[in-house]
């Protein structure tokens, strides 16, 4: 049997990492979500329903694209893009949100709250409750309220009440300690749609379950065009659920490198990013033991990065273990490099990709340019970037 | 024996309820923590809660987050709070002293490191938020080795069958939080917490101490109808962040006496009815 598969064990530990790290009082709803999954895991019923979702609903499967023009100009190996921008609502967070949303029906939850960075996972859970006719609550640090002013005004139309954040940094973090606060308050009613493979157990295995569908979609595509794996898969790492779905069907794939792409920000050197793996240790935050960026005595530093999306101090307990297992190379893109591919992307393919991806897309040219070109790397193009226009004007305007 | 276990002893034979107070370590100033443990002492408190500030304390409301922020504009660390108390200790050996935080800065110490460094400085507990009895066993195992109690949490949605494990790892006493939310929300209800407190009773001797709600003395009084020992924190540092811009400590320390002294009242109105 493959490693992974007995991962995570039943209490949520990815080797030292992940667990159930909460209050007392949300103990009783996260158990009752765990017996809930693990029969709906296994359900016929459920996975019909989930696959007729994502088919008709989400729009999968979603293409792979080979960015000719970008692998021309980058030089090197070829360069294959997994569409999720694609998707109904254009990122990967709505496989997760629809699974979770299924899931909420199934346990008899009316409301429904989240937490959100760039927007992304709040207008999926946003999109997803108005599907299902849902009671929605996102809450959103002020600072990403301002940072990405239409994905709120999208979440207004599709019903969700957008609380601000005023507490902390403003930001994914703050807004995530928000949401728990809400959860524990409602715990009765209340079914709390996480959206990446962090928080306590069982959110990083089912987020991961949820997201793995674009990975196995990969999987098939590229051996469709390649007759063969691809030599590496890159994908962004903020909580890295994107990055989760698709390298998980690839593991015990040796011969497929991975990469994951944490946001630089600044520069490493700065202090100022949102790199926990490269640049952060293991600690407790949000339910799960994982690499986080903190000071020496336990407290969360501030995180910065372009991306409102990657702006989080920590990071998915199973990327933790891939680390540590050395599965998965993690590096970083600055905001500058990550602008720069943005412009590349759109200018060569007339791809807009989210900045959480630009992330990514940088990191592959990257890595293309150092493989000969009868190689390709599989890029995940986790989301589009219509929501980070206004940013990218904004440094514009700065330059 | 620990000075928890002497407290609640004394209290017990005394037929009275005991008074647990949470402040903030460092809030609103460092130097003022220890002469403010010493004012709660002197105004009739028996156990003393100190909160280890917190980037992200998510399991309090907005009142004691920003005891918190306040804290950690000073740069108070969990070694300065271990500090405080020895600072504390200095004058009152007897005081029992809970550390009240979250699991990241013990973890970053060690649970081993920290749990021979608290006994030094002279902790009593440590009650960790975030730490259910799932994943403590193995954590707070250097705890009791060192004269550490482990502080166990137990909520209204606590399941009969984890209650079991909970009072297996707890020494001191057992904490019940006596409503869902954060602290300093409202909404207390007295006779749920007689209801959950019965189970708690029937399967362990340890002192159950109540908080989340109790805001003056006539919730005081209720719940220490139910309870060994009654907890007491946003309404305390409410006062605090009342006197935070005139920084008048002395001001400060006569509004906390006076409120805690009024706090006693309530808690002994309990004895007073029995006898």
């Amino acid at each position: 049997m493959r490693t992974e598969d007995n991962l995570p064990d039943s209490n949520g530990h990815f080797g030292i990492y992940g667990g159930r790290f909460v209050s007392e009082t949300l103990m009783a709803p996260i158990l009752e979500l765990d017996r809930a999954y693990s029969e709906l895991r296994e359900d016929a019923a459920f996975q019909a329903e989930l696959a007729d979702e994502l088919r008709d609903y989400v729009g999968r499967p979603t293409p792979i694209y080979e960015a000719k023009r970008l692998s021309r100009e980058t030089g090197g190996a070829r360069i294959f893009l997994k569409r999720e921008d694609l998707t109904h609502t254009g990122a990967h967070k709505i496989n997760n949100t629809i699974g979770q949303g299924l899931l909420a029906r199934h346990m008899g939850k009316q409301r429904i709250i989240a937490e959100t960075g760039a927007g992304q996972h709040g207008v999926a859970t946003a999109t997803v409750a108005a599907r299902l006719g849902l009671e929605c609550v996102i809450y959103m640090g002020a600072e990403d309220m301002r940072r990405q002013a239409m994905n709120v005004y999208r979440m207004r139309l599709l019903g969700a009440e957008v609380r601000a954040v005023e507490a902390g940094s403003r930001t994914l973090k703050d807004a995530m300690n928000e949401a728990m606060r809400d959860w524990v308050t409602n715990v009765a009613d209340t079914f709390y749609v996480i959206g990446t493979v962090a928080g306590p157990h069982p959110y990083p295995l089912l987020v991961r379950d949820f997201q793995a569908v674009l990975g196995r979609e990969a999987r098939g595509q590229i051996q469709d065009k390649l007759c063969r794996l691809p030599d590496a898969l890159v994908a962004c790492v903020g909580g890295g659920s994107n990055a989760m779905g698709l390298f998980y069907p690839f593991l015990d794939d040796e011969q497929v490198a991975m990469v994951g792409v944490e946001a630089g920000g600044y520069g490493l050197a700065t202090g100022h990013h949102a790199a926990p793996l490269t640049g952060g240790t293991p600690g407790i935050l949000h339910g799960s033991r994982s690499y986080l960026m903190q000071d020496d005595h336990g407290q969360i530093l501030a995180t910065h990065s372009i991306s409102a999306g990657l702006d989080y101090p920590g990071v998915g307990p199973e990327h933790s273990h891939l680390k540590d297992l050395g599965r998965v190379a993690y590096e970083t893109v600055d905001d500058d490099e990550a602008l720069a591919a943005f412009k590349q992307l759109t200018a060569t393919e007339g791809i807009l990709p989210a900045l959480e991806s630009s992330h990514a897309v940088a990191a592959g040219m990257r890595l293309a340019r150092t493989l000969d070109p009868e190689q390709a790397v599989l890029v995940n193009l986790s989301g589009r970037g219509d929501k980070d226009i206004h940013t990218v004007a904004e440094t514009e305007e700065l330059s | 024996m620990n000075r928890i276990d002497t407290t609640f002893a004394r209290l017990r034979r005394e037929g009275r309820k005991g008074l647990v107070t949470f402040l903030t370590a460092g809030d609103p100033v460092p130097e003022q923590t220890v002469p403010l443990l010493h004012t709660l002492v002197a105004s009739g408190v028996d156990v003393l809660e100190l909160g280890v500030p917190f980037t992200d304390p998510l399991a309090d409301g907005p009142v004691i987050q920003r005891a918190s922020e306040r804290a950690l504009a000073h740069d108070v660390s969990l070694e300065d709070v271990l500090e405080m108390v020895r600072a504390f200790r200095a004058d009152d050996p007897h005081t029992p002293v809970v550390l009240m935080g979250y699991a990241n800065p013990v973890e970053r110490m060690g649970p081993a490191p920290f749990a021979e460094r608290a006994a030094e400085v002279g902790v009593d507990g440590l009650l960790t938020v975030d730490m259910p009895p799932e994943e403590a066993a193995e954590w707070t195992r250097p705890l009791p080795g060192a004269g550490v109690a482990p502080i166990m949490l137990v909520a209204p949605t606590t399941a009969e069958e984890r209650l079991a494990k909970t009072v297996e790892l707890a020494e001191g006493f057992i904490y019940y939080v006596s409503m869902t939310g954060v602290t300093g929300g409202g909404g207390l209800d007295v006779a749920s917490v007689q209801e959950h407190v019965e189970p708690i009773r029937a399967r362990t001797d340890l002192p159950v101490a109540v908080g989340f709600g109790v805001r003056d003395a006539d919730s005081a009084a209720a719940v220490a109808e139910a309870a060994d020992a009654v907890v007491v924190g946003s309404a305390l540092i409410r006062t605090v962040e009342a006197h935070v811009e005139h920084a008048d400590a002395g001001a400060l320390r006569e509004a906390l006496a006076a409120q805690v002294a009024d706090l006693r009242r309530g808690v002994d109105r309990h004895q007073t009815a029995s006898n």
